[in-house]
């Protein structure tokens, strides 16, 4: 099965950390995905920039609005994603659980993907 | 030899061939339909034919057969070595069909899953490893058919799509995944427990079925002190379950429980297996519950018990659950212990609008130094909270007593002494 982590965090929050922090996190972050790639498990994913870089479509009585910023307002943003291909939800939970911004305040959404639909 | 009727044989074996059934088909849909497949043959044959020898293994041939037609019909579906695949793996697994209880743990920690909401874990264990049916356990957690139905459905779907996996989880994970499994057969025991309403027996069923499963888990992860704990709670508090509801279906408070009545015997393997508990490491909330039960137990009377440890193990359970709940029990131990004027100064303490027992307990406290009036007005508070029939009944009857005090006390009489507890 395929598994789209989703990671999200205030990005105040993530802003605020020292540069020293952030890095140790990126570098937690680039040892654990080269460890999914090498197992076989990591499908693709990326990091996202802030939502200030976001622009949102949605048509509104048949008229396409442009508008800026996310499609929601929520108190955690999404920051990245990963697809990882997995036996089942404990495996992909144990990989989750490793995401290394859980540590300082992200949260994780663990979904799978419609078979039909898989990368 | 008795014979057992249908509904005797789905009560005591539709949670253990169900879980042959889905470990073999990896689908809880495809293993109930070839169950109830089975059931409904059953039903069909056998008053014509007679029982047969081994009506389980009967029961569970005819639901494989029913399995297999069901795989073989998806397999022509596919291209021939996923056929071979199949067989393959289906060869593999019946050597080890003796596998039952290893196959109702694994069912329980699916069942159990943390990706799951309580309510789903609590209806689906008890539907896939309890030999209740479906419209018992809507009456048995007072929810309606319907409601019990959906969430039975949403679990199912859920464990489908997101791929919870149907087996033990690994050592490092064991610990904590066997939380909510101990959570959910608390729940379902309290739910049977401390019913005051409801049909009687099948809220009776649901204490048995909650310590049939735990005992099961005991077996299988004997190394485990809260499983152990667990069991240990429950027997003591089963033990005592005849005595708590008098003959016109009032509420028995402990102390006033008749002890001859309780369950000696399984007084005797509860304690057993709180010691144990106990033993296999720093005791955790479950084991710390039990060995209060365990004190309870094996009190000769409620004057007699050893209250102050009972307050020590209020303490070490506070330290792991500052509740306020446990506090107010810690308070009642060390008024009993210690004094019932130092319990009432703690009650100060304790932070709990709209229970109850918060009211009920400073009542009780005042009622035993002979405050009737400041009694009182903490049995009306508490009566505004109080939900259970029972309860209610019973506050009000010592409401009452409280008044009649009252209107003894005015009259001119020697000094009452607080009634020792």
């Amino acid at each position: 099965m395929q598994y789209m982590l989703l990671c999200c965090i205030d990005e105040a929050l993530w802003a605020a950390l020292p540069d020293e922090q952030r890095q140790t996190v990126m570098n937690d972050y680039d040892k654990l995905i080269q460890e999914m790639v090498t197992t076989g498990h990591y499908r693709g994913g990326g990091k996202l920039l802030p939502t200030h870089a976001a622009t949102t479509l949605r048509k509104e009585q048949g008229e396409l609005m442009v508008t800026d910023g996310p499609f929601a307002e929520t108190k955690e943003q999404l920051g990245g994603f990963h697809v990882i291909e997995c036996e089942h939800l404990d495996q992909a939970l144990a990989l989750a659980k490793r995401i290394p911004p859980l540590a300082v305040g992200g949260v994780i959404e663990v979904r799978p993907l419609d078979p039909a639909y898989q990368l | 030899m008795t014979t057992p009727t249908l509904d005797q044989l789905y009560r005591s074996e539709y949670g253990k061939l169900l879980a042959g059934l889905i470990r073999r088909s990896g689908s809880f849909d495809q293993a109930e339909d070839a169950l109830q497949t089975a059931f409904e043959a059953a039903l069909r044959q056998w008053p014509g034919d007679g029982l047969p020898a081994n009506p389980a293994a009967w029961l569970s041939r005819t639901a494989q057969h029913k399995l297999i037609d069901q795989q073989r019909h998806l397999i022509t579906q596919r291209d021939k070595s996923d056929a071979l695949a199949f067989h393959l793996h289906q060869l593999a697994q019946d050597q080890d069909d003796q596998d039952i209880p290893q196959d109702s743990l694994r069912l329980m920690f699916t069942c159990c899953h943390p990706a799951l909401p309580q309510t789903s874990q609590v209806a689906l264990t008890l539907h896939t490893l309890g030999g209740l049916k479906t419209d018992e356990i809507a009456r048995a957690l007072l929810v309606p058919l319907s409601t019990l139905a959906q969430r039975l459905v949403r679990a199912k779907s859920k464990i489908r799509d997101a791929g919870i996996p149907f087996q033990i989880p690994a050592d490092e994970q064991l610990s904590a995944r066997l939380q909510p499994v101990l959570t959910v057969l608390y729940l379902i025991f309290n739910e049977g427990y401390s019913a005051s309403f409801g049909t009687q027996m099948v809220r009776n069923d649901l204490c048995q079925e909650a310590i049939r499963l735990a005992s099961l888990l005991v077996r299988l992860l004997p190394a485990e002190a809260e499983a152990r704990g667990l069991l240990g709670l429950m027997l003591l508090h089963d033990a005592r379950r005849a005595t708590r509801i008098d003959s016109q279906g009032d509420l028995v408070l402990l102390e006033d429980q008749d002890r001859n009545q309780w369950d000696q015997q399984q007084i005797e393997l509860g304690c057993r297996h709180t010691s144990r508990a106990f033993q296999q490491g720093r005791p955790g909330a479950y084991a710390l519950q039990a060995g209060i039960a365990a004190l309870h137990a094996q009190a000769p009377s409620s004057a007699a018990t050893d209250w102050r440890r009972i307050a020590a193990l209020y303490s070490l359970l506070y330290q792991q659950q500052p509740t306020p709940i446990i506090a107010l029990n810690r308070a009642v131990a060390i008024a009993m212990a210690d004094g019932l004027e130092q319990g009432l100064a703690l009650l100060k303490h304790i932070h709990l609008p709209s229970y109850h027992l918060l009211p009920a307990t400073r009542a009780d406290l005042l009622r035993r130094l002979g405050r009737p009036a400041e009694a009182a007005d903490q049995y009306r508070a508490a009566l505004v909270l109080v939900n259970n029939q029972l309860e209610q009944r019973f506050l009000a009857r010592r409401l009452q007593e409280m008044q009649s005090a009252m209107a003894l006390s005015n009259s001119p009489l020697p000094d009452r002494q607080a009634c020792a507890p």
